[in-house]
């Protein structure tokens, strides 16, 4: 059996997603495996990707040619990379680099695309845990601007 | 003959025994009693009124540990006329001291629950007692998190303790900062976002909260987005105070005294007022 499917049952963002499900995601998943200081994926590259992250840690970064890299966010195990893959123009539009060893499971999103469709219903599924992803990832980017720790 | 009380208005010197200054703007002071070696006994979470010569007093939390009622330490970040005044004190000078006073964290009461303690910035020091003696009375509690956000990794109070305590076992630590440069190994990303990553049994938990107010509204939601109840969750407030004991009203928030009712409340006590501009 292969064993991406209980990872991804456990994984936060697809937990309770029906088996039926769960397989057609399995059959456009790949493992990959990323040695700290190795690129998940690069400014401008084209965003084939979504990475679903069960190990290690990895730094989402901008570059800036007077700064260096900047690191906005970490993220880690239970989380995922890649959201902005449902919208054009399906290009990163930052870098993101393991800081430890990372293990992921990596999801081809141009299969997933034509699977959601196919079936609507598993691209609502999929569609309402996204959604819920960036109903998160807005409210850590409004306090992260509030000036968190400022009086 | 019954004895005397001492007069809480009237502040008891100490005397600077160390300053250590923790970053660009906040100093750690170790103070002992300037009429010989008395313990100073308090509560996690109690503040004590500290008077700078000259200057004037200020409402400044306890920040060092319960088990060790000898030293009294204050942590203070400069802000002011008073705080800068107290920043600048060195070793052998004097200060006053009133206190303890206020409503302590519930350490004392949560016993076989998890603890989540969540701090932003300077809100660690008064919450490091709470800390201490959660890890002295180890064995009574659950899962114990410490969740910590500052601006910068140079922005983080009491680093080498943070190390020390990220190596124990019966305690997970968890550090992050708004920005860092690449060479920081830890978390980038608000404090709400890390309690995800928390070990806790939302029905057995309490959370304690400390920073400003922006942090604790965010971080309260987040815990009510995890299932906890207002009843499981405390937060320190803040206001101006002069007398520091419930006399002056210079502290009013609503229909509290902050010096008296608080600093710490049970959020459902106050969650008509925390929201609020102006009270
Ligand atoms: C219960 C309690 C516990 C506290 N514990 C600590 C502590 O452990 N360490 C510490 O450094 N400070 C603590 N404070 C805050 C501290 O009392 C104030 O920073 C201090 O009163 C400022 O006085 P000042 O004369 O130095 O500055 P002021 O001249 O009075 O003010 C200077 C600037 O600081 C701002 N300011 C004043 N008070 C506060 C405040 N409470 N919070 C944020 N900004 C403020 C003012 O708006 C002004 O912009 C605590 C306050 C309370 C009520
Ligand atoms: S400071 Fe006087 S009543 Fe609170």
């Amino acid at each position: 059996m292969d064993t991406m499917e209980p990872i991804l049952a456990a994984h936060p963002f697809f937990r309770g997603l029906d088996s039926r499900y769960l397989k057609l995601i399995v059959e456009c998943a790949s493992r990959e495996t990323f040695s700290p200081g190795k690129f998940l994926c690069q400014d401008n590259e084209e965003a084939r990707k979504f990475y679903v992250i069960h190990h290690g840690r990895v730094a989402v970064e901008i570059y800036r040619a007077r700064r260096g890299a900047v690191t906005l966010q970490t993220i880690g195990e239970g989380e995922v990379l890649g959201w902005l893959w449902f919208d054009r123009p399906y290009h990163w539009h930052m870098d993101a680099r393991a800081l430890d060893l990372t293990r992921v499971i990596s999801l081809e999103v141009q299969g997933l695309m034509d699977r959601c469709n196919r079936d609507h219903d598993f691209g609502y599924e999929l569609m309402r845990r996204y959604a819920h992803h960036l109903a998160v990832q807005f409210r850590v980017t409004k306090a992260q601007l509030a000036d968190f720790y400022g009086d | 003959m019954t004895a005397k009380l001492p007069d809480p208005m009237l502040p008891t010197p100490f005397v600077v025994q160390k300053v250590k200054r923790e970053t660009s703007d906040t100093y750690t002071l170790d103070l002992s009693r300037a009429d010989g070696p008395t313990n100073f006994a308090f509560a996690p979470g109690q503040f004590n009124m500290l008077y700078a010569f000259g200057a004037g007093e200020v409402p400044i939390s306890i920040s060092g540990d319960p088990a060790v009622p000898k030293t009294l330490v204050h942590t203070v970040r400069d802000v002011g006329n008073v705080t800068r005044a107290i920043c600048r004190l060195k070793r052998g000078e004097v200060l006053g001291v009133r206190g303890p006073f206020g409503v302590p964290w519930p350490v004392d009461r949560v016993a076989g629950e998890d603890v989540l303690i969540i701090a932003g910035g300077l809100g660690l020091a008064p919450l490091r007692p709470a800390l201490y003696h959660l890890l002295q009375h180890r064995g009574e509690f659950g899962n114990i998190e410490l969740i910590y956000g500052a601006r910068t990794p140079k922005d983080l109070l009491y680093p080498k303790e943070l190390e020390r305590w990220r190596g124990r076992f019966d305690l997970r630590v968890h550090v992050t900062v708004d920005s860092a440069a690449d060479d920081w190994r830890s978390n980038v990303g608000v404090v709400t976002k890390i309690i995800d990553r928390a070990r806790f049994d939302p029905p057995s938990t309490v959370a304690l909260i400390c920073g400003p107010g922006v942090m604790m509204r965010f971080t309260v939601l987040e815990l009510m987005s995890h299932g906890l109840t207002p009843e499981q969750i405390y937060v320190s407030m803040e206001r101006n105070m002069k007398c520091g004991i419930g006399l002056c009203g210079h502290c009013q928030w609503g229909p509290y005294f902050v010096c008296k009712d608080g600093p710490v409340y049970r959020f459902d006590r106050i969650k008509d007022w925390f929201d609020r501009r102006e009270v």
